[in-house]
């Protein structure tokens, strides 16, 4: 058993150091490739040919619409998890917070009758939801590890109860005719309309790309550093002149406002937003899948979201002796968690430095085992 | 170095944009089965199947099933197939499980969706792609006021039941003091306030718990209904936690009855309260008791899933009915079958079916119903008149 | 917001929030054992609950007691009660060494950081939430009523049924027992010494591993009992329950003080007693949005909670 581990493991490394060591125009090429594919994947004339990978149970285009949006949530807590080191278990909160945001603004059940154009509400939503990260912060980041966890966790079941019982956020009356992105085809027709997900996708997509440049120059920066040092030791960072809490209260609110912004486009698509979109069960969903799939490293966040949120539909209208695998979904899900922790706790596609930890830790002598 | 990788980036995504929207201009929209075929075509049902709240779903799909399973007897060259699509109840899921629907051109009606929420997050897809979809439960009333042109409903909405339930209340049970309790859903709050309307100063309080299994646990609840001593108690919600209340406020020693809708008109409330503090709760339906329904219904639903109907499963054979009518009749395009259901009317097993504005069941042809449950089982009381 | 609501039912708020306090309290003791002596939030220590709960619901089923069943004479409602609560205690206790087995053991073995535990503890508790979700086709199961709800006498007009008092008599003795296992007996001694410092506590001869077994069987046993009383009080369980009673059951221990026995107790019927306050006070559906805004504003002003933190060392 372990020896099939460690070649697997060493097979692993290998490949990291092959892609490292490669020259340069060939990862350019790789990525290029990698990139074109996505680009490429909701298409029918191309996802027909792909075998198993679409999903039999729901619209294929409609799937990876989520697991977008479920790929950007997963970069965006990257951060606060992943580089800050800071366990925030109601990251989903801030998602409603955005979803919300845009949905008051611009739907005309909405008792501010302001019904402002799709565009115009995406910057108040991330600004919104940046305060209201920084609001939550400032009382909480002064906790640590568990306190914090479980102090995140009760915001976001805050946020639930009151979108669920306040008279103005409607609860599961919800807030519909929300308006979508704007723009037209020469011929007159939406970009946006209701029924081809595709341009939503293309724009999660595009978003994306361009969230994940702007974090990767982020933690090369001074920030980043910043952020790292206070994950390996938050006390030494203190002592070398780091403002500690300066840093994880940046690291908290530029990841709410990249969830505000995933709220605001899945409401843009959606059209109709509820109490119902917002289970705290997300929450943690999204979380194991930073988790899972190599927290500290984006490529790591971004393959655990794709793939937690994927294989969860894609359960669906599979059937296994008579019974609906859809059923099953969350108990693979939660035997998945335990096995992977045991087995490979630094995740998928691990941050080369925290894998390093990772060894380290597991040498460790420790008495009485 | 990092600015070439955003350029590069750029470029590619620029480049697959374009292909996409290229891609896109000839491939979108493309559905409707334009030659119609007569044979092989499909209707769906959608609803929750599985999840927590599936005990309706499943009550409206063994409908369906015994309305296709009769059509594909009576003409065994031509079939008609069911689709089942398991939304869960959830609004998230509902657009995938739609657009599944609308790409596949051979499926050329809807029975469902059977929840209001995710009738919200789907009705627009549906609307679009021209898909005719009959909802034989979502009373939720502004549904009817969105527009659609594919949307219709055999039951009536909530406007209907909300104020029966409270006619029943005062002028049956002749109650003077009456507590208010909903679970914040859109149908229970709903319903919850068409009966305060109706009853006005009779409520003395009113309160609201968390819905869909999220609480269990009513002391506070029951305290305030206790202390406010009421002759009867209305609920607006569904039934798993109308179990849980009724057993609550019976062991705190309130005997008051329940008064509640068609959420909790099932037999899961009545195991989930205990048969003796069920009994005498006064469940009301905008729709007849199965066992009156004409023919043989009863007996044949019963032949082929091996269980009594439940509530809507007549709307739900009612609704299957008129699209297999409306196919065998050769509107065999999603546009045709629209027309052919627009202009409906005809007899089912629960009502007298035709359409008016909106889509909203002939307000003519909508009768609520009261049931009591005796003896541990649910069974039909009286009509209860409209004014 | 509705005072009159709060202060008419003032006496039975109290009772009732008290009655549903002592039910958190003996959850929160897991959770604070657990803590106290690993560091670690044991997040799936609500389904050691509801193993307890669904337990004691089938042993009943297996006398033939259905939720419609009327069981009469003071001998067989103790016979019931008892049978129950063992096998209850035993299977929450066993649900929770296989829980240390599987999914904690081999995590310390490898010295995996906090982040790893915290998340097989969430794998551990879907899994094991759904298990029982799909064994019971997610429909409510209903247990027999056997100890009458009708007020017994009066406190201050305030009228208390037996319920109440099984509850929070029972919710005290686990507690002064427990208190007194690990104050007073040679494994609480080793149970502490861990807590305080685990090497060290090796180094003296203490077997770690089988203390860490042993402070998640005393967890556990808690748990079942309560998972009993929860039964006997709500008359019906559904799979999915434990997940919000085990979040309120931490905050309960968070309160107190985590680490703190008796912090676990006050933090329990605090908790309990303002939930109902605030339905009194907001509305019912505000009863839940009230627990976890105490929590956040008592974190804020004393991280430490009301007693402080006793089992374990002070915090880092």
């Amino acid at each position: 058993m372990t020896t099939v581990l460690e070649r697997v493991r060493s097979g692993r490394e290998a490949a990291g150091e092959r892609w490292r060591s490669a020259p340069r125009w060939v990862r350019w090429a790789l990525l290029i490739a990698v990139i074109a594919f996505f680009y490429a994947l909701p298409n029918r004339e191309f996802y027909q040919y792909l075998g198993p990978i679409p999903t039999p149970g729901a619209n294929f285009t409609q799937v990876m619409f989520t697991v977008s949006i479920y790929v950007l949530l997963a970069v965006g807590l990257n951060i606060v998890v992943g580089f800050a080191g800071l366990l925030d278990l109601g990251y989903f909160g801030f998602f409603a917070v955005g979803a919300y945001t845009v949905a008051v603004l611009t739907s005309p059940s909405s008792d501010l009758k302001t019904l402002w154009p799709w565009l115009l509400a995406v910057p108040v939503a991330i600004a919104l939801t940046m305060v209201s990260g920084v609001m939550l912060g400032t009382p909480t980041l002064r906790l640590r590890g568990d306190y914090l966890a479980l102090v995140t966790l009760g915001f976001a079941e805050m946020i639930r109860i009151a979108a669920v019982s306040s008279e103005f956020l409607k609860g599961q009356r919800g807030f519909n005719q929300i308006p979508h992105p704007p723009g037209q085809y020469a011929d007159g027709r939406p970009v946006f309309g209701v029924l081809d997900a595709r341009p939503y996708y293309w724009l999660v997509l595009t978003l994306i790309i361009l969230v994940v440049i702007g974090v990767r120059n982020l933690t090369n920066s001074r920030v980043g550093r910043a952020w790292i040092s206070i994950r390996e030791d938050e006390d030494a960072a203190q002592l070398m002149g780091v403002p500690t809490f300066k840093f994880k209260l940046w690291a908290f609110a530029a990841g709410a406002a990249i969830a505000g912004l995933a709220g605001a486009l899945f409401a843009g698509k959606q059209n109709f937003v509820n109490s119902q979109n917002f289970e705290l069960l997300n929450s943690i969903i999204i979380l194991a899948a930073v988790i899972f799939g190599g927290s500290g490293n984006i490529v790591g966040a971004i393959v655990g979201g794709g793939l937690v949120a994927y294989m969860i539909e894609r359960f669906r209208g599979i059937e296994l002796f008579g019974v609906e695998l859809y059923e099953y979904r969350f108990l693979f899900f939660g035997v998945v968690l335990v096995v992977m922790m045991i087995f490979r706790p630094e995740g998928l596609i691990p941050n080369r430095r925290r894998a390093a930890e990772f060894k380290d830790r597991r040498k460790e002598v420790t008495v009485g085992e | 170095m990092r600015q070439k990788l955003a350029r590069a980036i750029g470029g590619a995504a620029l480049l697959a944009l374009v292909a996409g929207s290229a891609a896109c201009g000839n491939g979108g929209g493309g559905d409707t089965a334009a030659d119609g075929d007569k044979c092989g075509n499909k209707i769906a049902f959608f609803g929750a199947l599985t999840g927590s709240s599936a005990a309706l779903g499943i009550n409206e799909n063994n409908g369906v099933k015994l309305a296709v399973d009769k059509y594909n007897k009576e003409n065994p060259d031509c079939k008609v197939e069911l689709v089942p699509l398991d939304s869960q109840g959830s609004p998230d899921q509902a657009p995938g499980l739609a657009q599944k629907a609308i790409d596949d051109p051979k499926i050329l009606g809807i029975v469902g969706p059977a929840y209001s929420g995710e009738s919200e997050a789907a009705g627009p897809l549906f609307n679009e792609a021209g898909l005719v979809t009959i909802t034989p439960s979502a009373t939720r009333p502004s549904l009817s006021e969105q527009g659609w042109k594919t949307f219709f409903r055999v039951v009536g909405n909530d406007f209907s039941q909300g104020p029966a339930a409270g006619n029943y209340i005062k002028n049956v049970l002749k109650a003077e003091r009456v507590y208010v309790i909903d679970d914040q859903s859109a149908y229970g709050a709903g319903l919850a306030d068409e009966v305060k309307k109706v009853l006005g100063p009779a409520v003395v309080g009113s309160d609201k718990v968390q819905g869909e299994g999220k609480q269990t646990e009513f002391s506070g609840v029951v305290t305030k209904v206790k202390a406010a001593n009421v002759q009867a108690v209305f609920y607006g919600g569904y039934y798993q936690e109308a179990g849980l209340i009724r057993k609550q406020l019976t062991a705190a020693g309130v005997t008051a009855p329940l008064v509640a809708g068609d959420g909790v008109n099932d037999a899961a409330y009545i195991t989930s309260a205990g048969a003796a503090a069920a009994e005498g709760t006064i469940l009301t339906c905008p729709c007849q008791p199965a066992t009156e329904a004409r023919g043989t219904f009863a007996q044949e639903y019963k032949a082929l899933n091996g269980s009594d109907p439940g509530t809507y499963s007549d709307t739900a054979y009612d609704a299957a009915n008129i699209l297999l009518a409306g196919i065998k009749d050769g509107k065999t395009t999603r546009s045709a079958l629209l027309e052919f259901v627009k202009n409906y009317s005809g007899e089912g097993v629960a009502a007298t079916y035709k359409f008016v504005e909106g889509g909203e069941l002939d307000p003519a042809q909508v009768k609520v119903w009261a049931f009591k449950v005796t003896g541990g089982k649910v069974v039909p009381d009286q009509e209860i008149p409209k004014s | 917001m509705n005072f009159d609501g709060l202060f008419s039912n003032f006496g039975e708020l109290t009772t009732t929030g008290l009655t549903q306090g002592a039910i958190y309290a003996l959850v929160a003791l897991g959770y604070t054992l657990v803590y106290g002596v690993l560091r670690l939030i044991n997040f799936a220590h609500s389904e050691v609950f509801i193993a307890g709960a669904f337990a004691a619901i089938w042993t009943w089923n297996g006398f033939g007691l259905n939720q419609d069943s009327q069981v009469s004479g003071l001998g067989s409602i103790m016979f019931y009660l008892l049978v129950a609560v063992i096998v209850a205690a035993i299977a929450s206790a066993g649900t929770a060494t296989v829980i240390e087995r599987v999914a904690y053991r081999p995590l310390r073995k490898r010295n995996a950081p906090p982040l790893a535990f915290l998340i097989t503890a969430i794998g551990a508790s879907i899994a094991i939430a759904e298990a029982f979700g799909i064994y019971t086709r997610r429909l409510p199961q209903g247990a027999p009523s056997l100890v009458s709800s009708k007020p017994l006498f009066e406190i201050f007009g305030v009228p208390i049924d037996a319920i109440q008092l099984l509850t929070l008599g029972a919710a005290l003795v686990m507690m002064i027992g427990l208190d007194m296992f690990i104050n007073r007996s040679r494994i609480g001694r080793g149970i502490r010494a861990v807590a305080q410092d685990a090497n060290t506590a090796a180094l003296m001869g203490v077997n770690k591993d089988r203390i860490i077994l042993i402070v998640f069987i005393a967890g556990g046993t808690m748990a079942g009992v309560a998972g009993l009383l929860y039964d006997v009080r709500i008359g019906t369980l559904t799979y999915s329950v434990g997940f919000l009673l085990g979040l309120k059951a931490f905050t309960a221990a968070v309160l107190g003080g985590i680490g703190n026995l008796r912090g676990a107790l006050l933090g329990g019927l605090l908790l309990g007693v303002v939930e109902n306050y605030a339905s009194g006070l907001f509305g019912s559906e505000w009863k839940d949005f009230a627990a976890f805004a105490l929590l956040v504003v008592l974190l804020m002003f004393r991280p430490t909670g009301l007693l402080g933190e006793s089992l374990g060392r002070a915090r880092a």
